[in-house]
């Protein structure tokens, strides 16, 4: 017993615990659901039933079964690689997004630290950096994928998804410029514990989206560019250029960038939760001060999940309420609105710092 | 009288709304949300709003004058009303319908039909044959608007199919769960009880 738990407190098994825990106990799975469930939502906006007929028998479980229905059948459909395809490129393309994803996760808590041990992967000194780092990468995913693809429709979204993502991700960092000067550190647990502190004696917590609404609205905006997800869906543009970046794609590969779009989704979510709402901290608790520390941990994980879930939620009710930009619309946009007010938001919040200091 | 160049061409000014409000987009994007989120919440508990059809457990009402498969009606007596005239034949657009007649042992009706096809599958269900029928023996106010086979010759309705004793529900075939039709060679099988034309 002694040996197990010694073995499991090396940093490195730890690390490599937490990562298999929150990636395939939290991000994947929701990741997944949400591909259904995305379309049982859309369906309720739309007046529509949504997929219910998958069946074992008469079970049907709402729909439910459509995820193994789905899954099952992109296992065993046809791998399609296009005549002239960049082979090597092809078939790793999709896995980028997912990877760039599912990093994201390294450094979000999902609840405060008991003594030593944090309910986080790394706690590393760049935090948000190595965000912005990350989600960068993810950008490859589309533009190998419509490079390597030998279509024009691919290549078109792929440039799309590079133009569109690159200009978001310069505004991106300055909308969080106003959240480093507000809490003073870029370490991701720093930003957490500085949103646990209150304005007027006990009334409102210094929440993110408190100290910085318009930084939420400017990060919130950049991160849902960064999925490609409507109104920011141009490079998908099934309008116009068939499915964009993926069209070549079939079967896993193709589930992959799908897959990637959702955790891409929920990474989003649990980001704005942590930066912008408090993350784990929940507002008042402590005020209770003879609260024992298992329960205080399990509200935190259960704070944070209704939090992050509510941001997917918005999420998608975005996508099912506002129209696609025209790609044009969309760079202009990013340019030359959404850069100067973050520059704006820079400026004020530092002369307010400065002010108030 | 066409006045030369003095006519104008009419242009259209179309309204745009332009200003700050609009180019910040925030206004409509939340008054889009309120409205979509009125429906999700709405139909999240009972589906309050849903206006789909599942199709096949639930169908859609037919209106009475909805032009359905055709049926052959039957006079008082059983007979088939039809007297072999040729007048559907005759007008039908797409050539669909087959006729033979026969003698009637009845003198005063003088004709019935042996063969009486309709191909279904070619039937524009324009229903200039309902209209052209001197004696009211053919309608399309069955109600069955969807036919579905898998064979072709499944859809060349003969007489005694579209005779309206016809019970679909009796013939139910129990593989597709639908009232699939027993195929046109086993008819005798299908209705061994013909009543309503006289032995030929
Ligand atoms: S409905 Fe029209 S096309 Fe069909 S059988 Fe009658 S006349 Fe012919
Ligand atoms: S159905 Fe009517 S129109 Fe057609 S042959 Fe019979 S009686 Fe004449």
């Amino acid at each position: 017993m002694e040996i197990i738990l010694e073995i499991i407190m090396i940093p490195a098994v730890l690390a490599t615990i937490k990562i298999l825990v929150i990636i395939l106990m939290f991000a994947m799975p929701l990741g997944t659901v949400l591909t259904l469930m995305e379309r049982k939502w859309s369906a309720m906006i739309q007046d529509r039933v949504g997929p219910n007929r998958a069946n074992i028998g008469k079970f049907t479980g709402h729909g439910a079964l459509h995820l193994a229905a789905d899954g099952l059948k992109s296992i065993f459909k046809e791998d399609t690689m296009p005549k002239g395809a960049d082979g090597f490129l092809y078939l790793i393309a999709p896995f980028f997004g997912l990877i760039a994803g599912v990093a994201t996760f390294a450094i979000i808590p999902l609840a405060g630290p008991i003594g030593d041990f944090t309910f986080q992967v790394t706690d590393i000194e760049p935090g948000l950096l190595f965000i912005f780092a990350i989600t960068s990468l993810s950008v490859y995913g589309a533009v190998l994928a419509g490079s390597s693809s030998n279509s024009k429709f691919a290549l078109l979204g792929g440039t799309r998804a590079a133009a569109q993502m690159i200009s978001y991700e310069v505004f991106m960092g300055l909308a969080l410029m106003g959240i480093f000067m507000v809490y003073g550190t870029t370490r991701v647990s720093g930003i957490v514990d500085g949103q646990n502190e209150y304005w007027f004696g006990n009334l409102i917590p210094m929440w993110g989206v408190f100290t910085q609404p318009l930084g939420f609205l400017l990060f919130f905006t950049a991160l849902v560019a960064e999925t490609k997800r409507a109104p920011f869906d141009a490079p998908e543009g099934e309008s116009e250029i068939v499915a964009g970046y993926f069209l070549e794609y079939s079967g896993m590969r193709w589930s992959a960038f799908m897959l990637a779009e959702y955790v891409a989704l929920v990474g989003v979510a649990s980001l704005i939760t942590t930066l912008f709402f408090g993350g784990y901290h929940i507002p008042w608790l402590h005020l209770w001060e003879s609260a024992p520390q298992w329960l205080v941990t399990i509200m935190q994980v259960i704070k944070f999940s209704i939090f992050t879930l509510f941001f997917c939620w918005f999420q998608i009710q975005l996508r099912w309420t506002v129209p696609k930009f025209r790609f044009d619309q969309t760079m202009s946009l990013g340019w030359k609105k959404l850069l100067p007010l973050s520059l704006v938001n820079v400026i004020v919040t530092a002369f307010v710092i400065l002010a108030f200091a | 009288m066409f006045i030369g160049g003095s006519m104008k061409l009419k242009v259209k000014k179309v309204q745009r709304i332009d200003g700050v409000r609009e180019s910040f987009y925030f206004p409509a994007i939340f008054s889009g949300l309120r409205l979509t989120v009125k429906h999700f919440w709405r139909n999240l508990f009972g589906s309050k709003d849903v206006v789909t059809i599942n199709y096949p457990e639930e169908k859609r009402h037919v209106s009475e004058r909805w032009r359905g498969r055709h049926r052959l009606t039957r006079r008082d007596d059983g007979f088939l009303s039809c007297v072999a005239c040729y007048m559907c034949e005759t007008i039908c657009p797409s050539k669909c319908i087959h006729i033979e007649s026969g003698e009637h042992p009845d003198l005063s009706v003088e004709k019935y039909p042996v063969v009486f096809n309709i191909d279904e599958l070619r039937c524009v269900f324009c229903g200039l044959c309902v209209e052209a029928c001197p004696k009211d023996a053919i309608r399309m106010d069955t109600g069955i608007i969807s036919m579905a086979y898998t064979s072709r010759e499944t859809f060349d309705f003969t007489r005694d199919l579209l005779r309206d004793n016809y019970d679909p529900k009796a013939h139910a075939n129990p593989k597709y769960g639908d009232y699939d039709l027993p195929s046109p060679s086993s008819q005798e099988e299908a209705l061994p009880n013909s009543q309503g034309v006289p032995a030929t």
